[in-house]
C-alpha cells in the first residue's frame, strides 16, 4: 500500500464514522425526550456534519480523482465505506443512542487529541477544529449516560442493556491495521494501543459514576473500517441518503 | 362564543384598574410579568403564545422528515439548523407562556390530548425535496409576515421572544428560496418538483393568517391590547403581495387563475383560500393530523423514563450535596 492509499483510506475513516454518526443522530430530530435534548441532538449532528465536509473534502484531494465530499458521501456503495460498525448501529431507545455516542466520544477525543500533532498540517487544522466541538460531545454524552446510568431502576437497566449491546463495536476502533501502521510511521495516527489505554481510563470513570457494570468480554466485531463486513444496517441508512442524488443523477441541489 | 367570553372577562375586572392598563399599552409600555393584568389578557396570551410554541414543535416534522434525504452535506446541515432554530423557538415561546403562571409541561400535555391547537400548515406532508424549498419560502415567509408585528406586542416577554426569533426567521426563508431557486434552474423534472410543490402549499400557506377577522369581537379586543397587531386579512394582502413577484421571478406559476394587479389599491387580487378546507384541518381531519400527533405523543410517551431517569439522578445530588453541608 503507498503512503497515498493508506492516507485516502485513513482520511475515509475519519469522514465516513462523522458522515454516518451524524446521520443516526440526525434521525432523532423531532423525536426527543425533551425540547432541549431535540437541540443538543441536532447540534451534535450539524458538529459532524461539518466534519465529515473537511475530512471527506480533503479525502477527495488527495485522491485526486475529482470526487468531491458529496460525491464521496452519495456515490459510494456499502463496501466502501470506512466507518466504524459502531456508528452505524441504529439509534435504538434514547439510551443507546446516548451510550454509543459516548463510547464513539470518548475514543474521537482521544484521537482527535493526537491528530492535532499530526505531521500532515491540513489534518492537524481539521482535529483542532474538530476538537473543540468533540470536548463538548463528550461532557454531554457522558453526563447523560451517568445520569441514566445511576437515575431510576429502569433507566439504569436500560443503559446497562445499551452497554452490553455496544460494547462489542468497541474493540474495532482499538485494532490496528496496515492502513493504521502506516498512518503511525507517517507520524501521523497515534498508536492505538496507547489510545486504549487513554479510553479506558475515561471510560471506566464514567461507567462507575453511572454505576454500570463493564462486560467481562473482550470480543470485537470487525469489518467496518476495512469495510470488508458492514452490518446489515449501513445499506438501509445508503438508501435514504444516497436517494436523491441516485435517482435525478446530474441534477444539482 | 369564546370571543364573547373574553370580551365579558375584560368588562368584568376593575373598570379603574382596566382603564389604566389600557392607558400603559396606549403610551406604548411594555406589560412585565410581576404587573398587573386582566384576566381576559392573560388567558389569550397563554392561548396565543402556547399555539405559537406548539406551532413550533410539530413544525419539525415535515422538515426533520426529509433531514435524512437531503441531497448534499451542505443542503442536509443547513435543514439541520433550520430544525434546530424551530425547536429553539419553541422554547423561547414556552418560556415566555410560563411567565403568565403556565408550565411547559401543562402546556404539553395540552398539545398531546387534542385541548390546544397548533399551525394548521403542519398537517400537510412534505412529499418531494422541493417541499423544502417552498416550506422556507412560504410557511417561514408567512411566519415572518405575522410574527415581524408582534416584536412590538405589549406583553415584554412575548415581544422579546419574537425579537430573537424573527432574526433567524429571514434565515430560513432564504434557504427556501435559494432550494426553490436551484430547483425551478434545474432539470425538467425539478422543475415540475417546484411547481407541484407551490401548487400544493400556496392554499395552505394564506390559510396561515386564519379567516377574514374584520367582524371579530375577540381580534379588535386583542389589538387593543397589543397582542394581535394586524387584521389576518391586512397580513395575508401583503403576503401576497410580496409571494407573487417571487413566484415570477423563479418563473413559476402561482395556482390561481384569478390573480391580477389592482392598480387602485396597489396590490394583487387574489382567490379566498377554501375555508372549509381549513377547518377540517383545524378539527383534525388535515392529511397529516394523525401522523403528526401520534408523532408528538411518541416522542413524549418514549422519552419519559429519560426525563425520570435525569431526575432522579439530580434529586440524588442534590441530596448528597445536602447531606455533604
Ligand atoms: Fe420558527
Ligand atoms: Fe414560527
Ligand atoms: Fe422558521
Amino acid at each position: 500500500m503507498t503512503d497515498q492509499t493508506a492516507l485516502f483510506e485513513y482520511l475515509l475513516r475519519l469522514g465516513d464514522n462523522t458522515l454516518v454518526l451524524g446521520h443516526r443522530v440526525s434521525e432523532w430530530c423531532g423525536h426527543a425526550p425533551v425540547l432541549e435534548e431535540d437541540i443538543a441532538l441536532a447540534n451534535t449532528a450539524l458538529d459532524l456534519i461539518g466534519q465529515t465536509q473537511m475530512w471527506l473534502g480533503l479525502a477527495g484531494e488527495v485522491e485526486g480523482s475529482g470526487r468531491s465530499a458529496d460525491d464521496l458521501a452519495m456515490h459510494r456503495d456499502v463496501w466502501d465505506f470506512r466507518n466504524l460498525l459502531l456508528v452505524e448501529q441504529p439509534n435504538g431507545d434514547f439510551g443507546q443512542t446516548l451510550m454509543r455516542q459516548c463510547l464513539f466520544d470518548a475514543f474521537h477525543l482521544e484521537l482527535l487529541t493526537d491528530l492535532t500533532r499530526a505531521s500532515d498540517d491540513r489534518i492537524a487544522a481539521i482535529a483542532a477544529k474538530a476538537l473543540k466541538e468533540v470536548t463538548y460531545h463528550l461532557d454531554r454524552s457522558s453526563e447523560t449516560v451517568i445520569g441514566l446510568g445511576d437515575g431510576t431502576e429502569e433507566s439504569h437497566r436500560r443503559m446497562q442493556a445499551a452497554l452490553d449491546l455496544l460494547w462489542p463495536y468497541v474493540g474495532e476502533m482499538f485494532t490496528p491495521d496496515a492502513v493504521d501502521d502506516a498512518m503511525l510511521a507517517a507520524g501521523i495516527a497515534p498508536d492505538l494501543k496507547a489510545l486504549r489505554a487513554r479510553f479506558d481510563t475515561r471510560i471506566d470513570a464514567i461507567l462507575t459514576e453511572a454505576t454500570l457494570t463493564k462486560p467481562d468480554s473482550t470480543y470485537a466485531q470487525s469489518g467496518g473500517k476495512t469495510g470488508f463486513r458492514h452490518s446489515e444496517h449501513l445499506g438501509h441508512m445508503l438508501t435514504q441518503m444516497q436517494w436523491l442524488q441516485r435517482a435525478y443523477p446530474g441534477a444539482a441541489w | 362564543m369564546y370571543a364573547q367570553m373574553v370580551q365579558s372577562e375584560a368588562t368584568a375586572e376593575d373598570p379603574e384598574k382596566l382603564a389604566a392598563f389600557q392607558a400603559r399599552i396606549d403610551a406604548g409600555e411594555k406589560i412585565e410579568p410581576k404587573d398587573w393584568m386582566p384576566e381576559g389578557y392573560r388567558k389569550t396570551l397563554i392561548r396565543q403564545i402556547g399555539q405559537h410554541a406548539h406551532s413550533e414543535i410539530v413544525g419539525q416534522l415535515p422538515e426533520g422528515n426529509w433531514i435524512t434525504r437531503a441531497p448534499t452535506l451542505e443542503r442536509k446541515a443547513i435543514l439541520l439548523a433550520k430544525v434546530q432554530d424551530e425547536a429553539g423557538h419553541g422554547l423561547y415561546l414556552y418560556c415566555a407562556a410560563e411567565t403568565l403562571g403556565v408550565s411547559r409541561d401543562e402546556l404539553t400535555e395540552m398539545l398531546l390530548d387534542g385541548r390546544m391547537k397548533y399551525s394548521s400548515i403542519f398537517n400537510y406532508p412534505t412529499l418531494t425535496w422541493a417541499d423544502m424549498g417552498a416550506v422556507g419560502w412560504l410557511v417561514d415567509g408567512a411566519a415572518i409576515m405575522n410574527q415581524v408585528p408582534l416584536q412590538r406586542t405589549s406583553y415584554g416577554p412575548y415581544s422579546r421572544a419574537m425579537i430573537r426569533i424573527c432574526k433567524e426567521e429571514s434565515f430560513h426563508q432564504r434557504q427556501g428560496y435559494s432550494i426553490m431557486m436551484k430547483m425551478a434552474q434545474g432539470t425538467p423534472v425539478q422543475k415540475k418538483m417546484a411547481q407541484d410543490a407551490l401548487n400544493r402549499f400556496w392554499y395552505p400557506s394564506l390559510m396561515m393568517f386564519g379567516p377574514s377577522d374584520k367582524d371579530s369581537v375577540h381580534s379588535a379586543q386583542s389589538m387593543k391590547w397589543k397582542i394581535k397587531m394586524n387584521t389576518n386579512d391586512d397580513l395575508r394582502q401583503k403576503f401576497v403581495d410580496q409571494t407573487v413577484p417571487q413566484a415570477e421571478f423563479l418563473g413559476l406559476t402561482v395556482p390561481d387563475e384569478t390573480l391580477r394587479w389592482n392598480e387602485d389599491k396597489g396590490g394583487y387580487d387574489f382567490a379566498e383560500p377554501d375555508w372549509s378546507e381549513f377547518f377540517d384541518v383545524i378539527q383534525g381531519n388535515g392529511p397529516c393530523n394523525t401522523e403528526r400527533l401520534a408523532a408528538r405523543n411518541k416522542a413524549w410517551d418514549d422519552g419519559a423514563w429519560v426525563r425520570e431517569g435525569l431526575m432522579a439522578h439530580a434529586a440524588k445530588k442534590r441530596a448528597a450535596k445536602l447531606a455533604a453541608e
